[in-house]
């Protein structure tokens, strides 16, 4: 079962990247324990997203799937950490791929979990404010957004996320799926996103996906997407 | 083959002959097992039955898993696979032979075809690739494998890393190509039938092992290895070895 800590201070620290100071500087070239990523709290039990999401999948979902994300992203990192300082540059591009899918796996499932909620804190609420206005712009309202997401999720051969995303420069929404655990980056930053992994969904689910896109929505934290909208 | 004891009313003769003979054996076992009638033009490529029953490779490969992998996951292939050629030229051949020459499909079916064709060939030759109880004894894989990969444990061992280091969903392959073994991987759906330039593998299949989360899941959950494990308990040598035999 999950514990509860200071929880948002956990989940921004597991993102945000250290700001070195000289001393630290230095010290990279010894140690590659700087920056490591750990498995963020979740800020609620495993069994507050039911019926949407059950505690079985919470739990297998975060501790095993995620926490492996995290141990592979601190192993891969110290390798690049390695072959950086031995100025090894095909090693340093070997081990790329596996910083992209669990460096990937880990960002994704932090903004995940952050973005989902129980009923009893809003889970399932739609958004106001500014980001309410920018959805009906461009999607006309709330539930045609919600249509096209479950396409987009529907859509996705093989393992990937739908993201709702905005262009960093235009401010625009839009919809896009990614493969695995490609991260939003680039043009884009994620506002919200849902995980279409087989993982996700299957114990409860099986095959039967498109039920889980539906019902999702009932634990969607759209308090979250509204900080992450500028 | 006898086609007298049909009463399917399919419209034969149109069907290419090759195309025709690996069909046959398939919809004896429709005829016999489902009894429908089935109109000719909306039912190309069909759910192969399984040689076995659900719970045949227990307690390696779950039942329960089987079950949901053959009957809606392959199936859901099967019938997003026809909806996509439906009318299509392309409908009359094995669907081995239709992911050959995915470049050849109207560029609005390529993706459809290669997710969905992929799926569907993949999975009848994955069926046919389990069995309960085999043993590698045929000389010309047996010694293959030793040769090409120093013993058959390295063998194994390439192969379960190979398997267990796919990132997302795919398949995992020991195939033959010009003479020799070698294992790949693919993703998704993709096939090493289909080549190098489509799925960045090519080579004739002689073991292929899924691991999509929905093939492991219910019994494994997320410990893929652990069903990689399981596999070389359920893996079908026989079939192996007839495939190597066959192919260049």
């Amino acid at each position: 079962m999950s514990t509860t800590l200071v929880k948002n201070s956990a989940l921004r620290s597991a993102l945000r990247p250290t700001a070195p100071t000289a001393a630290k500087r230095a010290a990279l070239t010894l140690t590659a324990t700087r920056g490591k990523a750990t498995l963020p709290d979740l800020p609620y039990d495993y069994g507050a997203l039911e019926p949407a999401i059950s505690g079985k999948i919470m739990e297998l979902h975060h501790s095993k799937h995620h926490n492996t994300y995290v141990t592979s992203y601190n192993a891969a990192s110290e390798k690049m950490a390695e072959a950086v300082q031995k100025g090894d540059i095909t090693a340093q591009i070997a081990t790329q791929p596996l910083i992209n899918f669990h460096g990937g796996g880990h960002t994704n499932h932090t903004l995940f979990w952050e973005n989902l909620a129980p009923k009893s804190s809003g889970g399932g609420e739609p958004p106001s404010g500014p980001l309410g206005q920018s959805i009906d712009k461009h999607f006309g309202s709330l539930d045609a957004m919600k249509e096209n997401f479950n396409a987009a999720l529907a859509g996705i051969q093989g393992s990937g996320w739908a993201w709702l995303v905005q262009d960093n420069q235009t401010g625009a929404l839009q919809i896009k799926t990614y493969a695995n655990q490609d991260p939003v980056v680039g043009q884009f930053h994620p506002v919200l996103g849902i995980d279409a992994w087989e993982h996700a969904y299957y114990l409860q689910y099986e095959n039967r996906k498109a039920e889980y896109f539906k019902n999702i929505w009932d634990v969607i934290n759209w308090k979250a997407a509204d900080k992450r909208f500028k | 083959m006898q086609l007298s004891n049909f009463t399917l009313p399919l419209a034969l003769d149109w069907i290419l002959s090759a195309a025709q003979s690996r069909l046959n054996p398939v919809q004896q076992n429709l005829v016999s097992s489902a009894n429908v009638s089935v109109p000719a033009a909306s039912m190309t490529y069909t759910l192969p039955p399984l040689p076995y029953s659900y719970d045949a490779l227990e307690p390696h490969f779950d039942a329960e898993t089987m079950e949901i992998h053959h009957s809606k996951h392959h199936q859901t292939y099967v019938t997003n696979l026809n909806a996509a050629l439906a009318g299509s030229e392309f409908s009359t051949l094995a669907v081995d032979e239709v992911i050959t020459k995915l470049d050849q499909l109207p560029a609005s079916k390529q993706t459809a075809v290669r997710n969905h064709g992929g799926g569907h060939a993949n999975h009848s030759f994955f069926w046919k690739n389990l069995k309960p109880n085999t043993t590698l004894s045929s000389e010309g894989l047996k010694a293959a494998i030793e040769r090409d990969f120093s013993s058959f444990e390295a063998f194994q061992q390439q192969f379960e890393k190979a398997a267990a280091t796919v990132f997302g969903s795919g398949w995992a392959w020991l195939v033959k190509r010009e003479g020799s073994l070698a294992i790949v991987t693919t993703k998704n759906q993709d096939s090493p039938l289909m080549g190098e330039a489509v799925a960045g593998a090519s080579g004739f299949p002689i073991i292929g092992l899924d691991v999509w989360e929905h093939a492991y899941y219910l019994k494994f959950r997320n410990k893929r290895p652990d069903y990689i494990k399981a596999y070389w308990n359920v893996v079908n040598w026989d079939e192996a070895s007839t495939r190597f035999a066959q192919s260049d």
